[in-house]
């Protein structure tokens, strides 16, 4: 079986659970696969080799005409609400139609894997919340400054703010990695992973799992 | 909370004896001295919160040590607690006893419940 560099999954929400020695771990429990080989690229056809994998079927009466002769190509009934591209050595091993599930993953507890999410939007805001800066005084004469930025640079020379001066604007609602984040438990039979710690995203948003292999 | 959740959680939960803000108890709690050392200390007050579900419930003992109060706070679930006893069932009106922080001696009593 070839390996997949990684899996589509989905963030369930975290808990807490406890060691034989009674140690609490935050973990976040994430529902990863099945996954769906829906296009297979090879050097010779796209340039690069990788596999497409669709996660969470979607109905054909929701998709648009293209999308579903895109899934009809790879002989499936059904569309995908996400579809992503993971890069493979072989893409000799894999067809379209084929199902990857968690089960079929090398991976035990105690192992370091990434996971990719969207973090949640935060809209416009503060470099207080942002960049971590810190507040001016609530009181001693500070006047309706308590969350601003203080100054934003040197005066005449260089007469200009610096770029990429921290500042105020849209934070959130971008691609975010975790690296080398530890395996907890999997439950293979229910596509169930347990990973330590916090993972970028929403609860139910969708995220990618690299296994590092 | 969703169900897979739950369904993770119950591997952790343990059976723990039915008590309520208000009551006393003696908790035996396993400590770790150094390396590979163990004893069970045992902490005894008045449960002046429970809060959370879950494995992540804790609740809160205090209780007057030499005339300073002290509060400890247990995950209610945690393998470090070798047991619960109850020793004592109080009737009390609230869900949270704060209020016994500011109190001593007769002021601090709690009515038994029957």
């Amino acid at each position: 079986m070839a390996m997949v560099e990684g899996l589509i999954g989905k963030k369930l929400g975290m808990t807490r659970i406890f060691t034989e020695d009674g140690e609490a771990i935050p973990v976040t429990v994430l529902e990863v696969g099945p996954c769906t080989v829906v296009q297979v690229k090879t050097v010779d056809k796209d340039g690069y080799n990788a596999v497409q994998l669709g996660f969470k079927p979607k109905k054909f009466t929701r998709l648009t005409k293209p999308m579903r002769g895109h899934f009809v190509k790879a002989g499936l009934d059904h569309g995908f609400y996400v579809l992503r591209e993971f890069s493979v050595d072989d893409p000799g091993s894999f067809q379209p139609g084929q199902v990857i599930t968690l089960a079929e993953v090398d991976l035990s507890a105690g192992e370091k894997i990434d996971v990719t999410g969207k973090s949640k939007g935060r809209g416009f805001t503060g470099p207080i919340k942002r960049w971590g800066f810190k507040r001016q005084p609530m009181s001693h004469g500070a006047k309706q400054v308590h969350r601003k930025p203080g100054s934003s640079g040197p005066s005449t020379f260089p007469g200009r703010v610096i770029k990429g001066k921290k500042m105020a604007g849209h934070y959130g609602n971008e691609t975010v990695t975790v690296k080398n984040i530890t395996v907890v438990g999997l439950e293979p039979d229910k596509n169930i992973l347990l990973v330590r710690g916090a993972v970028p995203g929403a609860v139910n948003s969708y995220v990618l799992v690299y296994f590092n292999k | 909370m969703l169900p897979i959740i739950h369904e993770i959680e119950r591997k952790y939960l343990r059976e723990v004896p039915e008590f309520r803000p208000g009551d006393t108890v003696k908790v035996y709690f396993r400590i770790v001295e150094g390396e590979d050392k163990e004893r069970v200390q045992m902490f005894q007050g008045v449960v002046i919160r429970k809060r959370g579900s879950g494995t992540g419930a804790t609740f809160t003992v205090r209780k007057v040590s030499y005339g300073i109060g002290v509060e400890r706070t247990f995950p209610l679930y945690s393998p470090r607690i070798e047991k619960i006893e109850v020793i004592r069932r109080g009737k009390v009106r609230r869900a949270r006893l704060y209020y016994l922080r500011g109190r001593t001696g007769k002021a601090a009593r709690i009515k038994e419940r029957r």
